[in-house]
């Protein structure tokens, strides 16, 4: 008798080896690594409105850390940014990912590049939270593609720069945030919810409009309506 | 080069969080490579989800900070130095591609030196295999003031102008502009006189119909 073991093949060269269970959102036509938007498509947040409470570290002092990261490889400040950013990008992998080692590998993962990278974070493209949040999201989309992910690329001789002037990019920066932030504060709460769903659920609009039941062109609307806003926001302030 | 034809922002948030399957991730990534103006959107999206992602409910994390602290230490993996912030590379800029990236490397090289396939009627195609399972990605090259083949679509198309433009009916498509159509538009797009219209077009991937008689009628409609 033969007995036949078979054995899925782990590319040695990954540090995550993930097998994949692939639930799916009812109009998605492939099996997909991400946790399916059912039941009740719940993103888990703190309560109602994005609140000034609840934020323990302000951009200002996150950024000064991830400075002090980057220049003097601070291991003091990057506990400060650990102990805020792991547990959140805990959380954004554990929506997504269907299981909490696959989401705490990730976190992991983001945390060490997050090490490694921090020189590289430019103070005038954006805040902390934002810089994170493209680490880890990009971290995400590599471990389940099979081809290198599809980016632009500014060094591009057919990529076309942008011929604004640059802003004075640090102060300017803050002051964007700052307005983002108090815009965003006042967005209504269904278009608020849109966009956690858009950002930390793998669905479609198709599956959102579903299972909120409403009709796709809201959610369109919705989506369109808090970015016009959002947009609003930062113009007003110039 | 004036871009007027932009992704929508429903399209935009969907690639800002990195959901996108690959043949529209594809056309979305290249348009950006072109337009300053959407990249600012994106930027502001992903400055809306940095700040969604302080609001999140924290959840505990496994690992102590000394254990992260050895296996960061452990791995001495490289650190990377400061951006230079230099921008593109100011050598090498001899001749632009028409194809930027993401797309030129997707292909494998610029257009000059790609293998067009004869469509009938002067028009010429690529097809572009990806392995995302539900999207039809190709490179079309419509002749000079020709209409580009009649085709039947279900679901989003989106058509990426990388040379030469086209007028839809209502509008002028030139390079960097993307049109986003649905079932709902019906448009006969048609090349303008001056060059040849090169562009990257992405659809859903045709559904397979059990119908023999579908069967038998869909590469008829597939252009």
């Amino acid at each position: 008798m033969v007995i036949r073991h078979t054995v899925d093949a782990v590319p040695a060269c990954m540090t995550i080896a993930i097998s994949i269970p692939a639930p799916v959102c009812p109009d998605t036509p492939i099996p997909r690594p991400w946790r399916d938007c059912a039941p009740g498509l719940v993103v888990n947040m703190k309560r109602g409105r994005m609140s000034e409470a609840a934020r323990d570290m302000t951009p200002e002092e996150a950024r000064a850390l991830l400075e002090a990261v980057g220049r003097d490889r601070d291991m003091e400040a990057f506990e400060v940014l650990f102990r805020h950013y792991g547990p959140r990008v805990k959380a954004y992998m554990a929506h997504l990912a269907r299981d909490s080692g696959i989401a705490e590998e990730l976190m992991q993962e983001t945390m060490i590049a997050v090490w490694n990278k921090a020189a590289q974070f430019e103070p005038g493209r954006g805040n902390v939270s934002n810089w994170i949040f493209t680490i880890a999201r990009n971290l995400r989309i590599d471990t389940y593609r099979k081809n290198r992910r599809l980016d632009f690329d500014p060094n591009d001789p057919a990529f076309v720069p942008d011929e604004s002037p640059p802003a004075d990019a640090v102060f300017e920066e803050l002051q964007e945030a700052e307005r983002l932030r108090s815009a965003m504060a006042v967005l209504p709460q269904e278009q608020l919810e849109l966009l956690r769903l858009s950002f930390f659920n793998d669905c479609s609009h198709t599956s959102i409009a579903e299972k909120l039941n409403l009709p796709l062109g809201t959610v369109k609307s919705r989506i369109r309506l808090a970015f016009f806003k959002l947009r609003a926001a930062l113009e007003d302030g110039q | 080069m004036t871009i007027r034809h932009h992704v929508s922002d429903e399209l935009l948030i969907d690639y800002a969080a990195g959901t996108l399957e690959d043949g529209w991730r594809l056309a979305v990534a290249t348009h950006l490579a072109l337009c300053p103006d959407c990249r600012k959107g994106l930027s502001l999206m992903e400055e809306a989800a940095g700040q969604l992602l302080e609001e999140i409910t924290p959840e505990p994390v496994a690992i102590s900070f000394n254990r992260l602290r050895q296996r960061i230490l452990a791995g001495r993996a490289p650190v990377l130095p400061a951006a230079s912030g230099a921008g593109p590379a100011a050598s090498g800029r001899v001749a632009s591609p028409v194809l930027p990236e993401p797309l030129r490397s997707y292909v494998g090289d610029d257009v000059k030196n790609l293998k067009w396939k004869s469509l009938g009627r002067g028009a010429y195609h690529i097809p572009i295999a990806t392995d995302d399972g539900t999207t039809m990605v190709r490179l079309l090259r419509i002749p000079a003031g020709k209409a580009v083949p009649e085709h039947g679509h279900g679901g989003r198309e989106l058509t990426l102008v990388l040379g030469g433009s086209f007028h839809d009916g209502e509008e002028l498509f030139a390079r960097g502009d993307l049109e986003e159509a649905d079932t709902s538009v019906q448009h006969q797009p048609v090349a303008t006189p001056d060059e040849d219209c090169i562009c990257l077009a992405v659809t859903d991937a045709p559904l397979k119909f059990r119908s023999w008689l579908v069967r038998l009628v869909q590469p008829v409609l597939g252009i």
